[in-house]
């Protein structure tokens, strides 16, 4: 019987590995490229009839009094025009548009996504009291549900810390996808991550459910024996689990829609790296409490110590 | 057959084949005629405005930070609002009030969003103004004694004009049209401003009058004979499309408190049909590999698991179109994730099921322990699933981000459905296989050892 247990420091060490390097890219700016939903400011998507230079298009804008803004071109006569804010109830929209007509010819508008930036402002303080929310919240039910364990908050913490760590990655993941292709955090994203921390911890329970069931049934058994079975035991059914999402969310990524794709795929990381972080992370920060090895480590550094 | 699974079997049969029915895209919807009781219903598909194309603006009023506005006067705004919206003609709209002084406003499917925000957000306040002994220049902007113009534009002078009236002693306002066949706006005057408007003619003849529409000159004519009978025309050089629009903001009066748009997303009708398109198929991938796997993995089990998962799908969907729940996207999606998530309890159980037998229970038991022993787990972790639901579903109120409450709500239903499905309904087929067909070998449930075991075997 392969015992994981033994091993949980390895398993440690690999999620530092993951966890690093999006971190680096997270620290450094621009960390995350932020999207106009938190910025405030202009999304506007252009079909054009014949192809248009980025440059041309450009000028246009700053002949308004858009300088500063950035204009992508991909397949189809398609530009991606991002800027301040323009307003579409004021002249302005309608004259740089008459504009585009005059210089390039017809066009149809996709889509058009003007954020004010006191609404941007609030996108973003909502994001985060959303997830603190979320966490609070699951920290408060996992201490109920386990209630009649000794030490129930133990469970709690050790499912929040996994937790962060596949918000981690998958936000690391998304800093250096930001770098390579530019792919924007808006507020669908921030759901994509609010449903990961949600699967996150199903994922966790489950898990620490057959924990709980083995320390009841083999009570007087050590710990790290006990979580050792639970994880053999659910191995097989949380691994199966997340594969079937993980299936529907693979063909959501390869054959959906675009506008949907980097939510499926923020979905995706998510779960893949919640399940790994219920087997390999939760259960083995729950064994190092437990077996009271989180203090003796903190021992070795206390003054007391160092004083002797 | 046991009559308890009897009766869950048909009962199953008919709400699978009643969704089913309501489910299918071109579902002619239910008309009965039953005893009496008349049933009509359509039960359309309700786009959101990502797949239909349309607009949603946040209005916010227009003031200075210092400047408190009071409820009723965002409440007479938004009442404004929404009759101007009735009368653009669209299906579906939604005009509601939100925190911070704001409306959002909906347009599904509107032709020409810009104008029709336009027409909703622009205060709408006509004055007929003093302009002396000249003329003044359309489009201009001018400062009057009812207020100075709100943010965006100066006045083109110091000058303050006298408002002798303003749109509120209009009776009516209709297009018109003149001798060549250009749209003007034909008004009537209430009693109070028949008088004086009559007043100031009589006294004013040969001076000019300048009408403005929030702030800006519209026309300038001179004033030839009193008019005392309170009818007018104003012709502006509009299209009939700015006719039109200006009547409607006549029409139900002007705002209290000026709104600006704070945030809009416009979406073209042309990529909403091409993303249903791919949304579809990959549901369909995803829906064809989950099917394969659960039966590779869990054999006769996991065929049943499938036929309550198409239950499910059809079910759920019927219910989308039933509440109905506007379809987004993001909706769309999390419809997709719950199908791979419905099968999660399933597998729980069916896990569970397989220990048990191979710790030599009988088929039975195994089912029965299977069931029972996965509950709590099952239980759980939909919970927590659900909770997210809500917290993303406040999330996304705030700033009027229906797309974020479309998944929120699609997700949260799917769950839902799904502990129906996984648990009564496989557990019906379940029974009925084993209890009352008596399909015994193991192998047909994914164990390898002895093909047969007793019913009631030994725990």
């Amino acid at each position: 019987m392969i015992d994981l247990v033994a091993r949980r420091y390895l398993f440690f060490l690999i999620s530092a590995i993951i966890i690093i390097p999006g971190l680096i890219s997270l620290i450094v700016p621009p960390g995350l490229q932020l999207g106009v939903d938190f910025t405030g400011g202009t999304l506007w998507e252009i079909k054009f009839t014949k192809p248009v230079s980025a440059d041309a298009v450009q000028q246009v804008l700053t002949a308004h009094g858009y300088p500063d803004s950035t204009v992508q071109t991909s397949a189809g006569n398609v530009v991606l025009i991002r800027t301040k804010e323009i307003r579409p109830d004021l002249p302005i929209k309608g004259q740089i548009t008459s504009d585009f007509q005059k210089q390039f010819g017809a066009l149809t508008e996709l889509s058009f996504q003007s954020v004010g930036p006191a609404v941007g402002g609030e996108v973003w303080q909502r994001s985060i009291e959303a997830i603190a929310i979320a966490s609070l919240g699951i920290l408060l039910y996992l201490w109920w549900a386990f209630r009649k364990v000794p030490r129930p908050y133990a469970y709690g913490v050790c499912a929040i810390v996994a937790l962060l760590h596949d918000a981690l990655v998958v936000l690391g993941i998304f800093s250096i996808l930001g770098r390579i292709i530019t792919v924007q955090i808006d507020s669908l994203f921030v759901t994509a991550l609010l449903t990961v921390i949600g699967f996150s911890v199903h994922d966790t329970i489950v898990v620490f459910d057959r924990v709980r069931e083995n320390n009841i049934r083999h009570f007087g058994e050590p710990f790290t024996q006990i979580v050792n079975h639970s994880l053999l035991q659910t191995l097989g059914r949380s691994v199966t689990t997340s594969l079937t999402v993980i299936f529907t969310l693979s063909a959501l990524v390869l054959f959906g829609g675009s506008s949907t794709r980097m939510f499926a795929l923020a979905l995706l990381i998510g779960i893949v790296s919640g399940t790994y972080s219920s087997i390999f992370n939760a259960s083995m920060l729950l064994v190092v409490w437990e077996t009271g090895e989180f203090k003796r480590l903190f021992s070795r550094f206390s003054p007391a110590r160092a004083a002797a | 057959m046991r009559p308890k699974n009897l009766r869950m079997l048909i009962g199953i049969i008919l709400v699978a084949a009643v969704a089913t029915f309501i489910a299918f895209p071109s579902s002619p919807g239910i008309h009965l005629n039953l005893f009496g009781m008349k049933i009509n219903q359509d039960y359309p598909i309700h786009e959101g405005l990502d797949l239909k194309g349309g607009i949603q603006v946040l209005l916010q009023a227009d003031v200075p930070a210092t400047t408190t506005v009071d409820q009723s006067s965002m409440q007479s705004a938004e009442f404004i609002v929404q009759r101007r919206v009735d009368a653009l003609g669209v299906s579906e709209p939604l005009v509601q009030l939100a925190s911070g002084n704001r409306i959002i406003v909906q347009l599904p499917g509107i032709q020409n969003p810009d104008a029709a925000v336009k027409t909703l957000g622009d205060t709408g306040l006509l004055e007929f103004v003093d302009a002396g002994s000249t003329p003044l220049q359309t489009g201009t902007v001018i400062d009057t004694s009812q207020g100075a113009p709100t943010s965006g534009t100066k006045p083109a002078t110091t000058q303050v004009y006298t408002t002798v009236m303003t749109g509120k002693d209009l009776q009516s306002a209709d297009v018109g049209f003149d001798q060549y066949g250009h749209p003007l706006i034909d008004f009537t005057l209430t009693s109070n401003g028949a008088k004086k408007f009559g007043d100031y003619t009589t006294k004013n003849v040969g001076k000019y009058l300048a009408i403005s529409l929030d702030k800006q000159v519209i026309e300038s004519p001179v004033i030839q004979q009193p008019i005392t009978d309170g009818r007018g025309q104003i012709s502006g050089q509009f299209t009939l499309q700015q006719a039109q629009d200006l009547v409607i903001q006549l029409r139900y009066g002007s705002l209290p408190i000026p709104l600006k748009v704070v945030d809009s997303q416009e979406v073209g009708p042309t990529l909403g049909a091409q993303a249903i398109q791919q949304s579809i198929v990959a549901g369909i991938i995803g829906l064809g590999i989950v099917l394969a796997f659960m039966v590779l993995n869990y054999r006769l089990p996991g065929v049943l698991a499938d036929l309550a998962l198409l239950i499910y799908a059809a079910v759920t969907f019927a219910l989308f179109r039933m509440i109905p729940v506007t379809l987004t996207l993001a909706g769309i999606a999390g419809f997709i994730l719950s199908i791979g998530m419905a099968v999660d309890a399933n597998i729980l159980i069916f896990e569970r099921m397989k220990e048990e037998l191979r710790a030599g229970r009988g088929l039975h038991a195994s089912i029965e322990a299977g069931f029972e022993r996965a509950w709590p787990s099952i239980r759980d972790s939909n919970f927590s699933t659900l909770i997210t639901c809500t917290i993303l579903y406040w999330f996304g109120a705030t700033f009027g981000a229906s797309i974020i409450q479309g998944f929120a709500l699609t997700l949260a239903i799917g769950v839902i459905v799904s502990l129906f499905t996984a648990i009564l309904v496989t557990r019906t087929f379940l029974s009925v296989v084993v209890d009352d067909i008596g399909v015994r070998k193991l192998s047909l449930f994914g164990l390898h050892e002895p093909t047969e075991v007793a019913r009631e075997g030994v725990a």
